[in-house]
């Protein structure tokens, strides 16, 4: 691979890479910036000049589990945090997928890249996206500037909130340096419901019922037949599967309640604890769909709408977030699901494939997330080609 | 304020002419008897005429209106209800007030995806009355709910007491219709959980009317829960209570309410209200829990047991639903029960790590001795966020300067013990020039190139939120040369 024989520039502090970003700035030079590594194929850097690894600045700052509050150094290991904070109850309330085995990449997802994606797993419903939790950071812009946002504490409207700006702009803005995001307890125990035999529209129904009801629902994925029936699940049947955390007695109330809300739905199975964990594992992970050579597509939809999506495009789908996620594996036409997705309000990613990466945006829009990009990064230094023109 | 442009302010009457064409019949305020309504917002003690005032009632208007303001070189203020806390919507002398109110139409109502669709001039709890009787509600519950807009709680990304479980407005929005200056039109997000490109929706939520008008909301619904009960805890010191709500939050529970009030703050309010608060503790704590009755009393057995470890000198546990509300009457009538002890109160809203607070507070006790000036406390525990009430009387020469410099004392303290200036109220023009305490030069630059990209004229409310507003040219240079960063006297990181 080319992109391999690119210089690798590993810093180990902070003013490393300031120096780093300002020299390449100087010399009208474009850097990939990345973490682990692990998501690089997403919309693949063009152009680039050297590679800046944030892997070395892996440290944990501060981590006060009184104050819900973690603070990390970039390159700060997903999976060392989650046990972090996993020793004291807590954990990263928006379940950042790791995606490797998805995206067939080696190495470890990172606390800064899973921000600078806007990652989010199956508790998004409930608990809120990646930039839901993320409070401040520090940073070098495209400027070789280096700059502070947000604050360390859970509640704050000092200033423009430019960590929501950071979450999801994939490093084209800043190199995130150091992040501070909210931790929250982990919920005592949690269970899974699962439905068999629906469709995917009425399993859309189902999720939206289930949103409805005042469950605290965290969890809501549709499994359909095809999709079920490949590994890990190996199914017979389309699951649609609902999770409960809590504390114990709340979690069995609720369990009630929901049965009852859904009765005619059918018969609902359960899981326990050690099983719905391994469950949403598989679905955070896209496990169904790994090793799989089509085409691998992100779609958001509003929720209620995301069976029209399956129902217009050929191939395979998982629906998570009640359906307002859809991981579908599609030989359509690109111009086909993007337009199907359109249609119906929603937004489309390609994370496997060819092609892949992410829409540009469109009309005032765009040349207002030029200005945006040139606020930080007028010289194209970070990351181009990665977030399309935008 | 930035000095007023003379030269714009005698073409005054050319200015409503032009606007009352965009907006015609009563849209358009210039006689001066009209414009003393709009003269401040809930910072009363800042007061400015503005030039005129504009209530369009489309957006093709509010377009118009900003194309043309922008074209004339007009500053904008934008304005909800104005109950801003920090002068978001003073008025400026050379500039035109744009009120959103008549923008107060709930337009859809999306239950399958729990979200609602509303003009910005709808109050915050005008949301939750349209959508209760199908059992939902809008989280967010700032205290001026009965009047804020939900166009200034964007604006101004408000909390409110529930926030430290569901989160302030910025994670209840799911997108919005905005105006930029030069009259471009924008939609951001939708009714999706996440949306193409670079989360501005996030960035203009917060930036306190300096990026755009907000001309319709998409707000995330929540199902309303099943019950809720509250806990009333006293403790003979602040240490205590401060411990109980570490405690808590360690003991795994996540409170939908969790308040602090010290003495000063718990007489005043049970001789406004007579709620039943226990008058001789150091310190109350209301813990709110909510969900399934199952969980409510489980999570009151823990919260109990928890008081009592740590010496708490009262619990009460309500019963009932009206018991429940009278637990929060006199915290929620604590601003106006200090009103009664003061002829005037400042209220402040810094946000601290929680593990500060007794040292906060023994801080904020001695700096009122040496101001002598009195001072009461509430707390959004939960979340660290303190707004101290400092009692003063404006008829006294010099009171309102020296509560003001108590204010920023407080809020310097918040900032050197790892907090911030602003926890929900904003920064505004009240604590513009503090904003140094938290950011140095460059990263000031950096948000107001944000600024600049969305209004390179930085005529939208202008002199708030920085204490300097540069050119947006001038920010616009590259400052680096081989390495070289501008302002190399400056601390990095």
């Amino acid at each position: 691979m080319l992109k391999d024989a690119l210089k690798s520039e590993r810093p180990t502090t902070p003013v490393e890479v300031l120096e780093l970003v300002a020299d390449a700035g100087a010399a009208g030079r474009a850097l990939e910036i990345i973490g682990g590594g692990t998501k690089r194929s997403i919309g693949a850097v063009t152009g680039a000049a050297a590679v800046l690894s944030l892997a070395k600045l892996d440290k944990v700052v501060d981590y006060a589990p009184e104050e819900l509050v973690l603070t990390a150094q970039a390159g700060a290991r997903l999976s060392d945090l989650e046990q972090l904070v996993a020793a004291e109850g807590q954990m990263l309330p928006f379940e950042p997928p790791h995606l490797t085995g998805l995206l067939g990449s080696r190495g470890e997802p990172t606390l800064g890249g899973v921000l600078a994606a806007n990652l989010s797993g199956p508790r998004r419903i409930r608990a809120g996206a990646a930039r839901d939790h993320f409070l401040g950071f520090e940073a070098v812009t495209g400027r070789g500037e280096a700059v502070k946002a947000g604050g360390k504490v859970v509640k704050n409207v000092t200033g423009y909130d430019l960590s929501k700006l950071m979450a999801g702009s994939w490093g084209t803005l800043a190199v995130l340096t150091e992040v501070t995001i909210k931790v929250l307890p982990a919920g005592r125990t949690e269970l899974t419901l699962l439905f068999f035999g629906l469709d995917d529209s009425r399993a859309c129904e189902l999720m939206a019922k289930a949103m409805n009801a005042p469950v605290e629902l965290s969890g809501a994925a549709h499994l359909p037949t095809r999709t079920a029936a490949r590994k890990p699940l190996k199914g017979e049947m389309a699951v649609t599967a609902l999770r409960l955390e809590g504390f114990e007695a709340s979690v069995a109330a609720r369990t009630e309640a929901l049965i009852a809300a859904l009765k005619s739905f059918g018969r609902a199975e359960q899981l326990d604890a050690e099983h719905s964990r391994e469950f949403w594992t598989q679905v955070r992970e896209v496990e169904a769909f790994r090793g799989d050579k089509r085409p691998l597509w992100r779609i958001s939809v509003a929720p209620a709408s995301g069976w029209r999506v399956g129902e217009a495009l050929s191939g395979d789908a998982l629906y998570d977030w009640a359906g307002g996620l859809i991981w579908l594996l599609s030989q359509d036409d690109p111009a086909k699901v993007r337009g199907v997705v359109h249609a119906l309000g929603g937004h489309t990613a390609c994370y496997r494939g060819e092609g892949s990466g992410f829409e540009p945006v469109v009309g005032s829009l765009a040349a207002l997330s030029a200005r945006v990009k040139a606020a930080f990064d007028p010289n194209g230094v970070l990351n181009p080609g990665r977030m399309a023109k935008s | 304020m930035p000095a007023p442009d003379v030269a714009l302010i005698a073409r005054k009457a050319e200015i409503v002419r032009a606007l009352s064409r965009i907006v015609p019949g009563e849209g358009v305020i210039g006689h001066a008897d009209g414009l003393v309504p709009f003269q401040s917002d809930g910072l009363s003690a800042y007061r400015q005429t503005p030039l005129a005032v504009v209530l369009p009632e489309t957006t093709e208007q509010v377009s118009a209106v900003l194309a043309w303001c922008q074209a004339n070189g007009v500053k904008v203020v934008p304005r909800g209800a104005g109950t801003s806390l920090s002068g978001g919507a003073l008025p400026l002398q050379d500039g035109v007030v744009l009120g959103m109110a008549k923008f107060n139409r709930v337009l859809e109502i999306d239950l399958e995806n729990r979200c609602a669709v509303v003009q910005p001039g709808v109050t915050n709890l005008a949301i939750t009355d349209a959508v209760q009787a199908d059992g939902f509600y809008y989280a967010p519950d700032p205290s001026s709910q009965i009047a804020c807009t939900i166009g200034g709680n964007v604006a101004e990304n408000s909390g409110g007491v529930h926030c430290l479980k569901y989160g302030l407005t910025t994670n209840n929005v799911l997108g919005c219709e905005l105006v930029l200056m030069s009259g471009e039109v924008v939609r951001l997000g939708g009714k999706g959980f996440d949306a193409a490109g670079y989360d501005l929706m996030g960035v203009v939520t917060g930036s306190e009317g300096l990026l755009g008008v907000v001309t319709e909301v998409t707000v995330r619904l929540l199902p309303t829960p099943q019950m809720a009960r509250a806990l009333l805890l006293g403790f003979a010191s602040v240490e205590a209570a401060g411990a109980v709500v570490g405690d808590i939050i360690a003991a795994g529970v996540i409170p939908a309410g969790l308040e602090m009030m010290d003495n000063p703050a718990i007489r005043a309010a049970e001789a406004f209200v007579g709620a039943g608060y226990p008058t001789e503790a150091a310190a109350l704590l209301i813990v709110e829990l909510d969900g399934p009755e199952a969980e409510c009393a489980e999570l009151a057995g823990h919260v109990r047991a928890i008081a009592n470890a740590r010496g708490a000198t009262s619990i009460q546990v309500s019963q009932s639903e009206a018991e429940r509300l009278a637990f929060w009457a006199g915290r929620k009538a604590a601003f106006p029960a200090v009103g009664r002890i003061a002829a005037d109160y400042y209220c402040m809203d810094g946000t601290i790590p929680r593990r500060q607070l007794p040292h906060v507070l023994t801080r904020i006790t001695e700096m009122a001795q040496s101001y002598g000036l009195g001072v009461a406390n509430v707390f959004h525990a939960g979340d660290g966020n303190l707004h101290p009430l400092i009692l003063y009387d404006a008829d006294k020469s010099g009171e309102l300067e020296k509560a003001e410099a108590f204010g920023a004392d407080i809020l310097k303290l918040c900032v050197a013990v790892g907090g911030v200036l602003t926890g929900e109220h904003g920064v505004g023009v009240e604590k513009r020039d503090l904003m140094g305490e938290m950011f140095n030069e460059t990263d000031l630059a950096c948000q107001q190139r944000v600024k600049c990209a969305f209004d390179p004229d930085l005529l939208l409310n202008p002199g708030k939120v920085f204490p300097r507003l540069h050119r947006c040219a001038e920010l616009g240079r590259v400052h680096v040369h081989r390495g070289q960063v501008a302002f190399p006297e400056l601390p990095r990181f």
